[in-house]
This record gives structure tokens, C-alpha cells and sequence, in this order.
């Protein structure tokens, strides 16, 4: 009898919610080019300046047929060809979906502490905090999120660029690096303008489970407020969180090559996918590999993250479970 | 029993919730005490206030819309409606502990049991990771489950449903509280486990020296374990007695109806149950006389346009209504035909 009980394997959530997501092919596929794309991005601009030696910035100074035409099509020796510069384009676009990868996450990050710390606050607290709560968030929802983004990125850019976003810049990049203070300044406008469905998703989830009777057994037991706010319910509101905050990152991508695409996020001597796609938009006719290949990649990575959501909501929803 | 002071004295205490239909009086001034080591049962129907009155105690109530009115509650001392919120959160838990109705949602799905249990005792004990681990595997071993040490990091819905409502137990025991308020504990529970439950209450109740609140509507669980028993209806306290006197000799209609309604393993086969007719007042809307005068099988004139008094038909036993006294003398003198 008591072997018995050893040999059965614990069920929990996660291995349930797990075995589902696996059974998912477009999920798997998903998280399969996803993790080979953080991976690529990782290690692979230091591969190809390793084998052919070429960086993101660099700038071959000799070219053979004079300086005439620097963007070359796809080669052996540049998989995607190179741009008007004679910058390797594979380099480029690895360099860039670092940053690409790092808004969409960062950006959900901020939105997810602050979305859920909203959402979960007025909740629990309900009656006026909560209407004062969820009203300003009706507001900001009511402005169109890229005026806002355009709005903060053009007053705190540049020289008005606030203190800590500098102090955390340099901290991260070095002294005096005007270019990554921007990407800084646009994680936080990113996360600043998704965290609203976040709140919403969350406030919906700790209104239906705050009057369950566990919730009144914690307050019984002494636990204040915080405690159960942070320790029983939002446990509980896991699943919607993670899978909207997968949902999430692709559309803070898409923002992000969007502003980047027009001029306002990503700023050289940086590149992201989208301000990659900005510079080979204007060759499209004579070099389209310039566009292509970033636009492919990012395609390919956002499908993928939309997948992996879509799984995960199918793999940790009950209600949306199949028998 | 042998500790003589006073625990927990309630004095006319009023908890109203505040809705749209008008004021719900769910608890409407009731009065009483419970000594140290003793038990308590309250016993009504479902709405009677009888749970109510108990969050009161832990200022579990939510403001709005409910709110205490007026009343007292004196806990070991303390005026409980003077504290503040902090200091309430230091006596719950710590000296007032509650187990709930259904130990099936009673316990958060998320965390595991060990989290849950180490929880109490590091917030109020002040015990580290390992201590608190140890002290609720002791725990879990003192309300009888096997395997504690390795059950411990179990999730709740591994568990049945006595054995959370057993970790509930160790819950609300792991402080070594002076107080526990039992709420329907043996409700969602089958017959064989509530029998159990109970016997482990009371087993652990003269282990520890726990004074005890017993909710039911059960007549039967309170019989065998309680010293006192409150009889609540409409927010009122309709009879307080010990005990053996409560159900030897009962001094309210209400109670007698109770009584009547408990079925008799005796009871003949085809014959209908008894039941006390009608359904309990809209307590938002309350006749000016004794509300339990519409279902009452001996109401007067008198009863529905007046409120009855609270007698005192021997001591330590009253009861609310206009003829306590000859309800009383009429079911002592039943007394020896049904010999309880």
C-alpha cells in the first residue's frame, strides 16, 4: 500500500497545464523557434565574427568594383546579403532582435508589476479605491497608446531624458550613451501603456476569487492585507497572467518596430528589426533583400510568440479545457 | 470546567449589513458568555446569524456593507471593537482561531499545504523556514494524518475532504489559540469523518485547554460535545441552557419545534418527519413582534404585537418569549415519560 503511494506521480497544475501545452503542435513549434532565435541572438553575432569576421557596425573599407554598390545579394559569406553600407545583414538583424527581443520582454515586465499590482489592488480593495483605480485606467485606455508613446518619447528624449533613466543606462552601457537611454526610455513608455488590459485581466480574476472561502480562512489567520493579496490570490490568478503577458510580448514588438520603423524608438547607432526594416523600405525595389530578411525574422518571431500564447491559454484556462 | 474565568463575554452585540432592500439585522443584540475550557454550541437554521456573529468576533466582517452597531465583545480582557485592524490581525490566528464549513474551498488550491500551515506560525510564532516546517509536520502527526513528512508538500486537491478539514484543525491549532470557533466544521462532511472530526475536536479540545465555539444546525453534534448551548433565530438569541437541560426540558417554541424535527432512528416507517412549518423571517423586514410568531404553533395576539422578554426560567436558562414559563413547565412535566 504505502509503495504504491511512492509510485505515483504527483499531478500538479503545472505538469498538467505542461503535458497540454505539449500536445499542442503549434505551441511546440512555437517554442521551438523561439528558443532558437534567443539562442541565435545570444551567441550568434559572435559566431559569424568569429568566421567571417564581421560585426553589426562593421564597415568594410575596401570593397572590390570600387565603392559603387556596398549591398551585395545573399552569398555563402553573407547568408542575407549585405546592406548599402556592405554591413553583413545576418549580423545586423542578430544584433538587432537582441534589442527587438529585450523591448518586447522588458516592456512586459514593467507592464506585467505594474498591471498586476494595479489590478490586483483595487480588486481586493474594492468599492471607491477601485472605481477611482479602474476609472484612470478608462482614461488612459480612451488615448490612442501611440500618441502617448510618441508624446513621451519625444518630451523625454534627448536632453530631457529623466535622471534615472540615464543613472540606469549607464549602469547598463557606460557613460554618455544617448542611444541606449532611448531603448530605456522606450521599455518604460511600452510598459507604461500595456500594463492596462493587464489591470483589467487581473482585477476580474481577484473579484471572482476574493470572496472564496480560503481568502476569508487567510484573514482569520492574521494575514494582512499584502500577504493576501500577493501570496494567496495573485497565485491564483497565474494562468490569465502568463498568458496574456506571452500575448503581450509580441505586440510591444510590433509597437516597438512600428515607432522604430518611423523614426522614433530604436536610433542608430542601434538597430532593432523594425529600424532595419525602416532602412531597407527605401531599396526595396533594387536591394529587397534588405527588407526581407528583418521583416521575415520578425514575422516569424512574433507567429511564434502568438502560437506559444495561444497554447499556453489552451494549456492553463480550465474553462477552455477539452475532455 | 475548571478554569472558572471568563474567556469571551458578548454584551448585546448588533452586526447590520447595509443593502438595498434595507437594513439586515442579522445579528440583533445577543448576549453571552463562555468561561475558559468550556464549549459552546450555537445552534439555527440557516440565516439566523449564527455565523455572522461569529466573524463579528474576529472583526471578520466586511465594511461596508456590514457593521458592527453597538455591542460589546470582550475578549480575555480586551474590548475587540477598540482595536485596531493591526492589532485585530495579532489576536487572529494567535489567540482566536476559526475552521470553517467546507474544507474544500477553505484551503487555497495554489499553495501547498506546507505553505499554508508554516504560514500562521511564522507570522505569529516568529518561526524560521525550518522551525515553522517542523512544528507543522507535529501538527499534521497531532490531527492524525500518516506520512506527515512527506504529505506535507502535497497540494490540497490531493487530499480528501477530511483530511483538509483535519489540516484545517492543525491550522487553527498550530498557535495554541485560547479560542476556537468551529463554523459547521462537520457540514460537508459524511457521517463516519464527521463523527471523526468531532471526536478529534474534543479530544484536542481537553488536550490543549482550548475554549470552544460550536456552530452547527446539527442538534445531534452538539448533544455530545458542548457544555452550553445558545439557540439562534432571526439574529436573536432565543434560548441559553446547559446542555442536558436544553434538551431535557426546553422553554421555547422554537427550540421544542428543533427538538421535534431531529429524526428518531425509532421512527416509524411511512409517517412523515416532523418539521416546524413556514420559512424563517426576511430578517431586513421584521414584524414588530416575536419573529418566530408566524410559525409558532402556540402564537397569541400578544406574541405577534409585541416583543417577548427574555426570561429566566431556572438558572443559567432563559429564553425569548411570552410563555417561556409555561413551555417550560409543560416539558418538565413531559420529563419522565421521555427520560432523556
Amino acid at each position: 500500500m504505502a509503495e504504491n503511494v511512492e509510485i505515483i506521480k504527483r499531478a500538479s497544475l503545472w505538469r498538467d497545464a505542461w503535458k497540454r501545452l505539449l500536445r499542442n503542435k503549434l505551441a511546440v513549434f512555437g517554442m521551438v523557434v523561439l528558443a532558437v532565435m534567443v539562442v541565435a541572438v545570444i551567441i550568434g553575432p559572435a559566431i559569424i565574427r568569429w568566421t567571417t569576421g564581421f560585426t553589426a557596425d562593421y564597415v568594410p573599407s575596401q570593397i572590390e568594383q570600387g565603392d559603387l554598390v556596398r549591398s551585395f545579394s545573399p552569398s555563402l559569406q553573407h547568408p542575407m546579403g549585405t546592406d548599402d553600407a556592405g554591413r553583413d545583414i545576418l549580423a545586423r538583424v542578430l544584433q538587432g532582435g537582441r534589442i527587438s527581443l529585450m523591448v518586447g520582454i522588458i516592456s512586459t515586465l514593467v507592464s506585467l508589476i505594474v498591471g498586476v499590482s494595479w489590478g490586483a489592488i483595487a480588486g481586493y480593495l474594492g468599492g471607491r479605491i477601485d472605481n477611482l483605480m479602474m476609472r484612470i485606467v478608462d482614461i488612459i485606455y480612451a488615448i490612442p497608446y501611440i500618441l502617448i508613446v510618441i508624446v513621451l518619447l519625444s518630451v523625454f528624449g534627448g536632453p530631457n531624458t529623466p535622471a534615472i533613466i540615464i543613472w540606469l543606462s549607464e549602469k547598463f552601457g557606460g557613460a554618455g550613451n544617448q542611444g541606449l537611454s532611448q531603448i530605456f526610455l522606450l521599455f518604460f513608455a511600452l510598459g507604461l501603456v500595456s500594463w492596462l488590459t493587464m489591470a483589467r485581466v487581473v482585477r476580474g480574476q481577484i473579484l471572482s476569487l476574493k470572496n472564496q472561502e480560503f481568502v476569508l480562512a487567510a484573514k482569520a489567520t492574521g494575514v494582512s492585507s499584502f500577504g493576501i493579496i500577493f501570496r494567496h490570490l495573485v497565485p491564483n490568478a497565474l494562468g490569465p497572467v502568463i498568458v496574456y503577458a506571452t500575448l503581450t510580448v509580441p505586440s510591444v514588438m510590433l509597437t516597438e518596430a512600428f515607432l522604430s520603423f518611423l523614426g522614433l524608438g530604436v536610433q542608430a547607432p542601434y538597430a532593432s528589426w523594425g529600424s532595419l526594416a525602416a532602412d531597407g523600405i527605401k531599396n526595396i525595389q533594387i536591394f529587397p533583400w534588405q527588407l526581407i530578411f528583418p521583416g521575415v525574422t520578425m514575422a516569424l518571431t512574433l507567429f511564434s510568440l502568438n502560437f506559444l500564447g495561444d497554447g499556453l491559454r489552451d494549456a492553463l484556462d480550465p474553462q477552455t479545457r477539452k475532455f | 470546567m475548571s478554569n472558572k474565568g471568563t474567556i469571551l463575554s458578548i454584551e448585546g452585540l448588533k452586526t447590520y449589513f447595509h443593502t438595498e432592500d434595507g437594513v439586515v439585522k442579522a445579528v440583533d443584540g445577543i448576549t453571552f458568555e463562555l468561561k475558559k475550557g468550556e464549549t459552546l454550541g450555537i445552534v439555527g437554521e440557516s440565516g439566523s446569524g449564527k455565523s455572522v456573529a461569529n466573524l463579528s468576533i474576529m472583526r471578520l466582517i466586511q465594511e461596508p456593507p456590514g457593521e458592527i452597531v453597538d455591542g460589546k465583545i470582550v475578549f480575555d480582557g480586551i474590548d475587540v471593537r477598540g482595536l485596531s485592524i493591526a492589532e485585530v490581525r495579532k489576536i487572529r490566528g494567535r489567540r482566536i482561531a476559526m475552521i470553517f464549513q467546507d474544507p474544500m474551498t477553505s484551503l487555497n488550491p495554489f499553495l501547498k499545504i506546507s505553505t499554508q500551515l508554516t504560514e500562521v506560525t511564522r507570522l505569529h510564532l516568529g518561526h524560521t523556514k525550518q522551525q515553522a516546517r517542523d512544528h507543522a509536520i507535529k501538527m499534521l502527526k497531532l490531527v492524525g494524518i500518516s506520512d506527515a513528512e512527506q504529505r506535507i508538500d502535497s497540494y490540497p486537491h490531493e487530499f480528501s475532504g477530511g483530511m483538509r478539514q483535519r489540516v484545517m484543525i492543525a491550522m487553527a491549532l498550530s498557535c495554541d489559540p485560547e479560542l476556537l470557533i468551529a463554523d459547521e466544521p462537520t457540514t460537508a462532511l459524511d457521517v463516519t469523518i464527521q463523527a471523526q472530526i468531532l471526536e478529534l475536536i474534543k479530544d484536542l479540545r481537553t488536550r490543549m485547554g482550548t475554549s470552544v465555539i460550536l456552530i452547527t444546525h446539527d442538534l445531534g453534534v452538539v448533544a455530545g460535545m458542548t457544555d452550553k448551548i445558545i439557540v439562534m433565530y432571526a439574529g436573536k438569541v432565543f434560548e441559553q441552557a446547559p446542555t442536558r437541560e436544553l434538551f431535557a426540558t426546553p422553554a421555547n417554541p422554537y427550540t421544542k419545534g428543533l427538538l421535534k424535527s431531529v429524526p428518531d432512528p425509532a421512527h416509524e416507517q411511512g409517517t412523515e418527519l416532523y418539521q416546524i412549518p413556514g420559512l424563517p423571517p426576511d430578517v431586513a423586514h421584521l414584524p414588530p413582534g416575536c419573529p418566530f410568531a408566524e410559525r409558532c404553533e402556540r402564537a397569541e395576539d400578544i406574541c405577534r404585537k409585541d416583543f417577548p422578554p427574555f426570561v429566566e426560567v431556572s438558572s443559567g436558562h432563559h429564553s425569548l418569549c411570552h410563555f417561556a414559563r409555561e413551555v417550560y413547565a409543560e416539558s418538565s412535566k413531559g420529563l419522565p415519560k421521555e427520560e432523556q
